[in-house]
């Protein structure tokens, strides 16, 4: 499977290096672009983000992005913000997203606890999706965000903090995780090569 | 659970890991890369590299090696060291490095916080504070360009106003330094932290004077930090990060395996 076509949508975000050095330590070799064509031709796609949601937004704008990712048939991962721009609203941007999948992106509420929501915590996910496949529930990811997409009936895995929200989340052809899978070790490696073979 | 975190810090300097003994007499004590590596294999759950000559020297760190750590470790790691403006940043940040830590620039110019976290989100702005205690005012003092001793400076700030003046402009987690304790291995200075704890709503980070593995059941169960940074106790072996992560959760801490 390593012959896929493996495309980094280049969405101007500062982090992009250190997705592609993950998809690479597994093996695939990855390009990053925002040409139209490259990302049509992709047989796998990342969606990754860093930032805020309304920096974000506007370089898929200024990019031609919104409607091009929106109409993508093929698997499409989003990751942290990647993933938050994948739902309907955005409420730290105060704007509309992709909506690809269900539900707005509010701030968390967690209380006493300390925001942002930063560190390795547990996820559970839904039994037997195939992104999750060979890790186990409990298992450990690297999160960073203090906004989050409530649980909903595209969530494929979950987890706590302060109160329970989207770990993961898949709709047809788009899936999402919050937490950055390409610094989440062994588990987010498998994450990754999970999606890969899908 | 959200586990508290084991972090390892490199301090950098010429493109070697080095450290010194209260921010003294640098040693090297091997290079980057195999080190992260090292570290990453043992369990660490982040690491951080500071650039300790990078601000007092004017200079930006030097990038090749970021991009060389972000391409071997599974891990997320910060960088600090020189980060004086938002390309700077932006730089290290499209090396590969999750978060970057800035500290001598912020109290330059208190505005870089708010610039950075506006453009690149409070999630990847740490500040790095070292705090001195002094014996003789019996207060609790923010330093500046600790890398190089000749230039070290003490700033108008108490620890305490600049770790609420950093919070208020965007700092997404503070990594207080207690210069009195770096490199001793005497215990982390769990009074300190205990009172900056309480008027910190980010994640803190302690660093400065771990030397047993006690020292660090100590700093979560009672100043309640969320990470714990050393460096010399993991550079020179004296604690393996697997067997410190056994012990804490015998100590009933929330940690990672």
């Amino acid at each position: 499977m390593s012959e896929q076509n493996v495309v980094i949508i280049d969405t101007g975000c500062a982090n992009l290096s250190s997705v592609r050095f993950a998809i690479e330590r597994l093996g695939y070799s990855v390009t990053v672009s925002k040409d139209p064509a490259v990302l049509q031709a992709a047989d796998k796609l990342f969606l990754p983000g860093v930032g805020t949601a309304k920096e974000a937004m506007n370089n898929f704008v200024e990019r031609d992005l919104v409607e091009q990712v929106r109409n993508l048939k093929q698997p499409v991962l989003g990751i942290c913000l990647g993933m938050q721009l994948m739902a309907e609203y955005s409420q730290e941007g105060e704007l509309a997203t992709l909506g690809v999948v269900s539900g707005s992106v509010d701030k968390m509420q967690v209380g006493n606890l300390r925001l942002p929501h930063m560190g390795w915590n547990q996820i559970t996910p839904v039994d037997g999706h195939p992104l999750f496949k060979d890790i186990p529930a409990g298992s450990y990811f690297y999160f960073v965000h203090s906004y989050a997409l409530a649980v909903n009936d595209d969530t494929i895995a979950s987890c706590e903090y302060g109160q329970p929200f989207t770990a993961a989340v898949g709709k047809d052809n788009f899936y999402g995780v919050q937490f950055h899978p390409e610094r989440s070790g062994k588990a987010g490696a498998q994450l990754i090569k999970n999606f890969l073979e899908l | 659970m959200l586990a508290r975190r084991i972090i390892p810090c490199l301090d950098v300097k010429d493109g070697k890991v080095v450290k010194g003994v209260k921010f003294r007499n640098h040693e090297i004590v091997g290079d980057i890369v195999p080190l992260a590596k090292r570290y990453a294999e043992e369990g660490a759950d982040e690491l951080v590299f500071y650039d300790i000559t990078a601000s007092s020297d004017a200079r930006v760190v030097d990038k090749s090696w970021v991009s060389r750590v972000a391409e071997v470790i599974d891990i997320p790691f910060c960088v600090a060291g020189g980060i004086k403006t938002e390309d700077d940043a932006k730089r290290v940040l499209e090396f590969g490095a999750d978060k970057v830590s800035i500290n001598s620039p912020a109290l330059a110019d208190p505005s870089l916080i708010n610039r950075l976290a506006d453009k690149f989100g409070v999630q990847c702005i740490v500040v790095g504070i070292d705090s001195y205690y002094c014996d003789e005012t019996k207060t609790y003092q923010v330093k500046q360009f600790t890398g190089d001793e000749s230039r070290t400076v003490t700033t108008r700030w108490n620890t305490f106003d600049w770790v609420k003046e950093v919070q208020s402009r965007g700092a997404g987690e503070i990594v207080l330094n207690v210069m009195n304790q770096d490199g001793v291995r005497c215990g982390y200075d769990l009074e300190q932290l205990s009172r900056v704890r309480e008027i910190c709503q980010v994640p803190l980070i302690a660093s400065g004077g771990a030397g047993e593995m006690v020292h660090f059941a100590d700093v979560f169960n009672k100043a309640d930090v969320d990470g714990a940074l050393a460096a010399s106790v993991f550079h020179k072996a004296i604690i393996n990060i697997g067997e410190l992560k056994a012990y804490l959760i015998a100590q009933g801490v929330d940690i990672r395996l």
